[in-house]
């Protein structure tokens, strides 16, 4: 691996992405991407990877693609720091709210830099999908099986764990039965 | 005596919430939800509605938000000392991350190990495609909500995302300015803030 990432470096870079992920663990995608590439920290064929096992494990996706990351720079000591970083401005955000702003969601100013926010997100979360796609959909058996993914969650309303689970064993058998043949 | 008793039984609470939380914030919203509103009423309904809102609208993954209000708000009003609430916070924030990070690390190292075995890479080859599909379901739910009647289907626009034609105009903007425009997403955000304030 390239030189060490200080602990200290990674907490703050993974603060910065817990304060610009707004509407939960896939609009920290884009962040984690550009952080990553522009480091180049993580390889770029990691990332959908990292998102794959992130989210076939139980709790937060964001918080899960933290201790991932953190570990693949600098072991437990670093997923520790990665995962500290990534909630801090929450915390901190939050406890302010809860303390001082009780009419925060109520406030028009609020509302409106919110309406603006919460398309740009969506654009942002399909940038990531499509540089993704770009890379790993090499075959068209592999376009199918984003499609069907795409499909089952968002038309049919299946929870993500499970299109992860059936295409795990799927995989798990063609590339056994593949492997068995070729012996 | 009673707050360190509620401040053990958040820790466990929030713990087994993280434990069998499968399928992210959300899913973790309605756990949350039945123990805090319904098995232990430490909050009322509407209280815990407000603190959903607020997690949805500030950054940071929603289940923290929500697991740092909720932590803030049950001892807060219990004791009535800020510094007891930020206690509070800070031990349903910790033990909702605990189990990820010891079953995450587990994950982590069988990959590091695996990385370039052959059979692994095979298997991963299927599940990338997957991942990217779910990332573009991430990105429609956004949009569209989908109804089922029997055999046909309804599609309705998310207004809470999608509040009118300036909407779009946002949407296809902050995606030129990051597929084409190569501007960091950091930016796209700030700009569309800007951008929803002047607008609106």
């Amino acid at each position: 691996m390239k030189e060490k990432v200080s602990l200290w470096r990674l907490f703050l870079v993974f603060s910065k992405i817990g304060a610009f992920t707004i509407g939960g663990g896939y609009a920290m995608i884009p962040i984690i991407e550009r952080e990553m590439k522009r480091r180049g920290w993580i390889p770029e064929e990691e990332l959908p990877d990292i998102v794959a096992l992130s989210q076939s494990a139980p709790g937060l996706l964001a918080v899960n693609i933290s201790i991932f990351a953190g570990y693949r720079l600098r072991g437990v000591k670093g997923s520790v720091a990665a995962t500290l970083g990534s909630i801090l401005p929450s915390f901190v955000i939050i406890l302010l709210i809860a303390m001082v702003f009780t009419a925060f969601k109520d406030n028009a100013i609020v509302q409106r830099v919110f309406l603006g926010i919460r398309p740009a997100v969506i654009a942002l979360i399909a940038v990531p999908m499509l540089n993704m796609a770009r890379r790993s959909n090499k075959t068209w058996w592999a376009w199918l099986i984003s499609a069907l993914a795409l499909a089952g969650v968002a038309f049919l309303g299946i929870s993500p764990i499970w299109i992860l689970l059936v295409t795990l064993v799927l995989a798990v058998s063609f590339v056994y039965y593949k492997e068995r043949r070729a012996r | 005596m009673e707050i360190l008793l509620t401040l053990l039984q958040l820790f466990g609470t929030f713990f087994v919430i993280g434990l069998f939380t499968i399928g992210g914030g959300y899913a973790m919203l309605s756990l949350i939800q039945g123990q805090v509103v319904v098995d232990h009423a430490w909050m009322s309904e509407s209280a815990f509605t407000d603190i959903v809102a607020i997690s949805q609208m500030t950054p940071g993954p929603i289940g923290i938000n929500c697991a740092t209000y909720v932590g803030y708000d049950v001892i807060a009003g219990m004791s009535g000392s800020h510094l007891l609430g930020i206690v509070g916070s800070l031990v349903t924030t910790l033990a909702l991350v605990i189990p990820s990070f010891i079953i995450m690390l587990l994950i982590v190292r069988a990959y590091t190990k695996f990385n370039h075995n052959p059979f692994f890479e095979g298997v991963m080859s299927w599940l990338r495609p997957a991942v990217v599909g779910l990332i573009g379901a991430a990105a429609v739910v956004l949009l569209f909500r989908f109804t089922w009647d029997g055999w046909s289907v309804k599609a309705a626009v998310v207004r809470e995302n999608i509040a009118d034609w300036k909407s779009w105009l946002l949407l296809g903007g902050a995606f030129v300015a990051s597929y084409w425009g190569k501007v960091g997403p950091i930016a796209v955000i700030i700009l569309a803030g800007i951008a929803g304030f002047l607008l609106y």
